[in-house]
């Protein structure tokens, strides 16, 4: 959580807000004051207001925001599914975005991939893609919804999650898939299991019917139509079937975990 | 939702010869009046830092009055202060249906009262002796900002929740023009909170009574 940035209001200069106050202090308050140390968490016991203390608001909202994955857990309808579009509706082009350039994007070879398999399963075997090719696939035509507002409209083709966790005799009472990915820096992320086992949540191997492009993820990325988009894993590296909570790249700077839409 | 007084013919001097001191504002509206202030205004701070990671149109608003310092924050303030706001607007709408307070100060609203009395406080020939009566202008920017709040709610609920809510996403017309929706709403909001105040320092017994009652 150390990358958690700055959430209060710009402009209140904690440092400076301190001084003004003692300034206006008598002086043998004030020497008092300044020897017990001219701490934020006094000032705070001074006025009674902790707005300017920014490592207790941060903790408030921190804590929220773990109610607020409680709350759409509860909302949560596995069986209610994202609205699908025509073809026609597809945007074009469909935007790339991540946290890097396009040319930063990673470069996997598809015939040297492996997809790691972890953690409560039975079985544990990597698989190639030409293994994961010939499994059943369906196309979906959804909504990515990104965190920063924007919408696109694409085609994805792959996989079930749910069957290939079926497949792979993972534990279904299991509280998280984890997936860790190829982007610089480490992406990863956890997927709630009842997320997982959504009918819509796919491990796609196709965009718009073509193999999929590196800027959308290739060899495989995982589709979650609902959740935020930067909740759909591209360039997965494993995914580990797990009852911890390891974070995520994203998650763990602030952005809300459950994140569902 | 305060007694804003579009008219500037009332002195203070006036009000207090009228009659003895009764209470104006009821302990319940100040105290859900504050706390939508300030949930309010947390909510547009932190919305305008949202906006600012995808801009519906070709401006962004200065982080110098933002909330949130960067997306993520503001997304955390926003799905924080939405509590406070949903919350307390509701149990605004429950006592104000259930004290007959909607009924007794909205209504009725005729277009001719509207008229007159828009047509009276700009010649500033507005009577308002009596603060606990609203003229008709004040009851339809009160009936109307009242309105704009539970479309902001129900805009952004559809915008938090587009699949398990998608009916209230089609009521908007879609994802995309709910986010315009939602814009909207702040802008009427924010246009009624620059009057309202505004009005307010000019009356300041207006301002006293949404403090003390009186």
């Amino acid at each position: 959580m150390g990358r958690l940035r700055k959430l209060l209001i710009p402009g209140v200069d904690k440092k400076l807000l301190v001084r003004d106050a003692v300034k206006t202090m008598p002086e043998l308050t004030r020497r008092r004051f300044i020897t017990a140390g001219t701490s934020l968490g006094a000032l705070t016991l001074l006025t009674g207001c902790d707005v300017v203390d920014s490592s207790s608001a941060e903790e408030l909202l921190k804590h929220v925001s773990k109610f607020n994955d409680a709350v759409q857990a509860w909302i949560f309808n596995p069986d209610a599914l994202a609205p699908t579009f025509p073809e026609s509706a597809i945007t074009k082009p469909f935007p790339f975005n991540a946290y890097y350039d396009l040319d930063d994007a990673p470069e996997i070879a598809g015939a040297d991939w492996k997809l790691e398999v972890r953690g409560l399963v039975e079985n544990k075997k990597s698989w190639t893609l030409d293994e994961l090719y010939k499994l059943p696939q369906v196309k979906q035509v959804t909504r990515h919804i990104c965190v920063e507002g924007w919408s696109a409209i694409g085609s994805w083709t792959g996989t079930p999650l749910r069957d290939f966790l079926k497949l792979v005799g993972a534990d279904m009472r299991a509280k998280y898939v984890w997936f860790q990915c190829a982007d610089k820096d480490g992406y990863n992320s956890p997927l709630d299991m009842r997320t997982a086992l959504h009918p819509q949540t796919q491990m796609t191997f196709k965009f718009a019917d073509q193999i999929l492009p590196r800027a959308y993820g290739f060899p495989m990325k995982i589709r979650v139509p609902t959740k935020l988009g930067f909740k759909n894993p591209k360039y997965v590296l494993s995914m580990e079937v797990t009852n911890d909570y390891k974070g995520g790249y994203w998650e763990d700077q602030g952005y809300n975990s459950f994140s569902g839409s | 939702m305060t007694s804003l007084v579009p008219s500037l013919a009332v002195s203070d001097h006036q009000a207090e010869t009228a009659a003895p001191a009764k209470t104006i504002q009821p302990v319940w509206v100040r105290i859900v009046h504050w706390t939508n202030a300030f949930a309010m205004i947390l909510m547009i701070m932190s919305g305008w830092q949202i906006y600012n990671a995808s801009p519906l149109f070709s401006f962004s608003f200065s982080r110098s009055i933002t909330l949130g310092g960067w997306l993520g924050g503001a997304l955390l303030w926003h799905f924080a202060a939405m509590w406070l706001l949903m919350v307390n607007g509701l149990v605004y709408l429950a006592l104000g249906f259930a004290t007959g307070r909607f009924r007794k100060k909205l209504l009725p609203i005729t277009p001719g009262g509207v008229i007159a009395d828009t047509r009276a406080a700009l010649t500033f020939k507005l009577s308002h002796d009596d603060l606990s009566k609203y003229n008709s202008v004040q009851k339809l920017l009160y009936a109307g900002i009242i309105t704009v709040g539970v479309v902001i709610v129900l805009s952004g609920l559809s915008m938090w929740k587009p699949v398990q809510l998608h009916w209230l996403v089609s009521l908007f017309g879609g994802y995309d023009f709910a986010r315009y929706v939602h814009f909207t709403c702040m802008a009427l909001i924010v246009a009624f909170l620059v009057i309202h105040v505004a009005l307010a320092l000019l009356v300041p017994k207006s301002l006293r009574a949404m403090i003390i009652g009186r």
